[in-house]
């Protein structure tokens, strides 16, 4: 396992974990953009952006893209969140040099008017989509309330008239502000060719013009407070919950990812044995979300209409519980052996490391091999797990509830 | 890459089948106990999914919360469902732990306490998993659509309904766990870094006491072929269409399941060009050759919303009947690559080849090995497929909507009395 990192004069960053033990090869453009970097004018355009990356370029039609992808038997997707932009395709290691100059390509995409339109029918039947499934725009109404008009408030998907409202100009213009090459990471794992790729990259991606994409990464000044959204054909009650977490680069992120595991995952936390092993909700859990600058600790209930208003009491004199009486020895230690466990797991899917190393640059990490992330979570002591507690006050948080329920109130 | 398959049948009837996979540093297990909810009988229906959650709140020593626990120091990923056929365990770690992990699942199988004081929160466990399915539309209308298809037993949803699950008493769960939970028939796959002679040793004496039963009688239910539409306000119209494949044990199974990767096995496969990227009807939209033991089904899905639903399944339809006509050369060839590529990346995960391995032994008896389906694959022609097509050209669909207005289906020749 060798980890290498070069950078080209334009300023575009490859980074790549090579494995020549590996069976396949995941390669990923890693873009700082996202929804916090639109003006509301343009809400939803990161987003569509990603899907017309896939619409073709001057060297290939939207088919043809699709085409390649498939003959060579690539697993591809991308994705879009609140402030990274990422398009990845796992392949065979045979297809690294293809695969790579068919992503390097896509990444200046023509945007043609006919497939801009068609495309925009997709992005509003996944709007359309997402408005019939759990919680019902709960995750979207419970960031905006707890960032308020800060930008990591603001919609991924944007709504249908902002995306209705959307053109090729100015989607051009927001891609010839955001996808600068210094602004872009390309990283990879598994089987790799490092100096061909370094090469390739250069010959594809060198000729890319760079300039300086800005981004305030100022703290959010959180917000707390209790929001009900009726949505009277749900069966079940959602509950979210936002409270402050640590940003992307502060030390006690770990800790903290430890916490939330302590109290909020699917299985043997407090979340799980308050709710789950009694049958009081559907699904409970915690995780934290963390961004430049900003971050959040997000609880998440689902339960029956009728349990709801006691699920909230219950979750908040748990919060208090916590922070009165702090975490157990013995539950840290268990965290900690689930916590290898999964990092042992995840390290084993190539894919899943190209995603590490990616995300490392997007937060602006210095690059952990899997051995340092573990050694880091097996070093969190008691002390940083209760400082983590009294850093984020879990009672201190924004809630919103979607479902039937019209009169739930903020427990007290 | 070189793959063993080791498979030993123990007296009592339990198959042990493991794949070491010596390149990783974890293991993982996957037990199918042949106690599905194919046996729940009617008025009880649910009670398997029931067994399967009170099996882990408590046994052998062990308190459920010390069960938790003793999985989570070992740092065990661990899962359970009830469905059709087999009442599945599964868990991940680090390879280290495997044994110990079999060892708390050995008394899960064959010693659970069934204390009284778990029932309830069982059973509300239970209510829980049916409440759910509730909220999730598409899996509504593909769950009807899969009742319609294969009839009330082999299409139906294991969570039973909140009057059959609320009449299921303790002892109602300890006659189903005393008849169905047994040896014969069970099977242990094990994948990632392991021994193979010594698992089988340790999975031996975990088990050597647990003695055979007779098989239970599995009743049937006749298939309610036809058009449905479940009216539901929403967004979308949620579309599901089924009409018959061939079971995974078929020997024409990957002639079909080569035809349904044409349809919708990739970014340029058919569907996915018709509906989505050539007009853009929708975001989600696929095919899928799903299998029961005896008999298959080729199930699609897509949502939509309401005014562009009909247009959506106006294309679907002719897409399906589309394929009667064959498939093309470059169309084969793009899936020949996908199908192998994608065997080659699940070898990166003992969670998934342990999964593959116990649904491989259930279905044939014996794991199908990289090389074997690699040929099975290279000898796809499209001759082959095409003959196949040809003989079994998609029609009798049974299609479930799920949205404001029912969709007109008789431009398609297909009347609601197709039945």
């Amino acid at each position: 396992m060798e980890y290498r990192q070069h950078r080209l004069k334009n300023g575009l960053n490859i980074l790549a974990e090579c494995n020549p033990q590996a069976y396949t090869s995941a390669f990923g453009f890693f873009v700082r953009t996202g929804a916090r970097d639109e003006t509301s004018e343009i809400s939803g355009v990161s987003h569509f952006l990603e899907h017309m990356v896939f619409k073709g370029t001057p060297n290939r039609s939207a088919a043809q893209v699709n085409l390649e992808l498939d003959e060579m038997g690539s697993s591809s997707n991308a994705r879009t969140g609140e402030e990274s932009t990422i398009y990845h395709a796992a392949v065979l290691p045979e297809f690294q040099g293809q695969v790579v100059e068919l992503l390097s390509d896509i990444m200046r995409p023509s945007l043609r008017i006919d497939d801009f339109e068609t495309e925009k029918q997709v992005i509003i039947e996944e709007i359309k989509m997402y408005d019939d499934q759990p919680p019902y725009g709960g995750y979207e109404r419970v960031m905006s309330e707890f960032f308020g008009k800060h930008p990591l408030g603001q919609s991924v998907l944007g709504t249908v008239d902002s995306v209705s409202g959307l053109t090729p100009e100015s989607m051009m213009s927001y891609f010839e502000e955001r996808y600068s090459p210094s602004n872009i990471c390309f990283a990879g794992a598994g089987k790799i060719d490092f100096d061909q790729l370094v090469e390739d990259l250069d010959k594809h991606c060198g000729q890319w013009t760079p300039f300086s994409p800005g981004r305030s990464t100022q703290t959010a000044d959180y917000r707390t407070g209790f929001v009900s959204m009726h949505k009277p054909n749900s069966h079940q009650q959602y509950i979210l919950q936002m409270a402050a977490g640590p940003s992307s680069t502060q030390e006690i992120r770990f800790a903290t990812a430890v916490l939330c595991s302590i109290i909020g995952d699917d299985s043997g936390s407090r979340l799980y044995w308050e709710f789950l092993d009694s049958g009081l909700a559907e699904s409970a859990g915690m995780g934290g979300y963390d961004y430049q600058g900003s971050g959040a600790i997000m609880s998440f209930i689902c339960c029956s209409p009728e349990q709801a208003q006691e699920n909230l009491e219950r979750l908040a004199k748990l919060q208090q519980n916590i922070r009165k009486e702090g975490i157990t020895q013995k539950e840290l230690d268990l965290a900690k052996r689930k916590i290898a466990s999964h990092i042992v797991l995840a390290s084993e899917r190539t894919n899943s490391r190209m995603f590490s190393i990616g995300a490392q640059w997007l937060s602006e990490e210095s690059f952990k091999t899997v051995a340092e992330i573990a050694a880091i979570y097996e070093s969190v002591t008691l002390d940083q797990i209760h400082e983590a507690l009294e850093t984020f006050p879990l009672d201190k948080n924004m809630t919103v509830t979607v479902g039937p329920c019209e009169n739930l109130v903020a427990p007290q | 890459m070189e793959q063993q398959i080791f498979h030993h049948t123990y007296e009592n009837g339990i198959t042990l089948v493991a794949q070491p996979m010596p390149w990783l540093e974890s293991a993982a297990f996957s037990i199918a106990v042949p106690a599905g909810c194919q046996y729940d009988a009617l008025p009880q229906r649910g009670i398997a999914n029931f067994v399967c959650e009170m099996v882990q709140r408590g046994c052998g020593e062990l308190n459920s919360r010390e069960f938790i626990e003793a999985l989570e120091s070992l740092g065990v990923d661990y899962s359970s469902s009830a469905s059709l056929y087999n009442t599945n365990f599964g868990g991940a770690m680090q390879a280290a732990q495997l044994h110990d992990a079999l060892r708390v699942y050995a008394d899960v199988l064959q010693r659970p306490s069934f204390p009284q004081d778990q029932l309830e929160d069982g059973r509300l466990v239970c209510f829980q998993e049916i409440a759910a399915l509730k909220d999730d539309l598409a899996q509504r209308a593909l769950q009807k659509l899969r009742t319609n298809f294969y009839g009330a037993i082999d299409g139906r949803n294991c969570e039973g309904t909140l009057e059959t699950v609320q009449s299921i008493t303790l002892s109602d769960i300890r006659n189903f766990y005393d008849q169905h939970y047994r040896p014969n028939g069970l099977i242990i796959a094990c994948a990632g870094k392991l021994d193979f002679d010594l698992l089988q040793a340790h999975v031996g004496e975990l088990f050597q006491d647990w003695q055979s039963k007779p098989d239970p009688i599995v009743s049937t239910a006749p298939s309610t072929h036809g058009i449905e539409h479940i009216e539901h306000e929403s967004e979308q119209t949620h579309i599901a269409i089924a009409y018959p494949g061939v079971p995974y044990s078929h020997e024409d199974y990957y002639l079909n399941r080569g035809a349904i990767g044409v349809l919708s096995g990739g970014m340029s496969s058919r569907l996915f060009t018709e509906v989505r990227e050539k007009r853009g009807l929708c975001y989600t939209v696929f095919a899928s050759c799903h299998t029961l033991k005896d008999k298959g089904a080729v199930l699609c899905y897509s949502g939509t919303t309401n005014e562009r639903a009909q247009e959506t399944l106006d294309v679907i339809i002719e897409e399906l009947q589309k394929m009667a006509l064959g498939i093309k050369e470059d169309e084969l060839r793009r899936l020949k690559v996908q199908v192998k590529s994608g065997m080659v990346m699940q070898q990166e995960s003992c969670r998934g080849r342990a999964g593959s391995i116990a649904g491989d032994w259930f279905h044939l008896g014996r794991v199908r090995t990289l090389d074997e389906v690699n040929e099975k694959i290279n000898q796809l022609t499209v001759e082959s497929i095409n003959e196949y097509l040809a003989a079994n050209p998609p029609q009798s669909f049974d299609i479930v909507t799920l949205g404001p207005q029912p969709l007109e289906f008789e431009a398609h020749g297909i009347s609601a009395t197709q039945a």
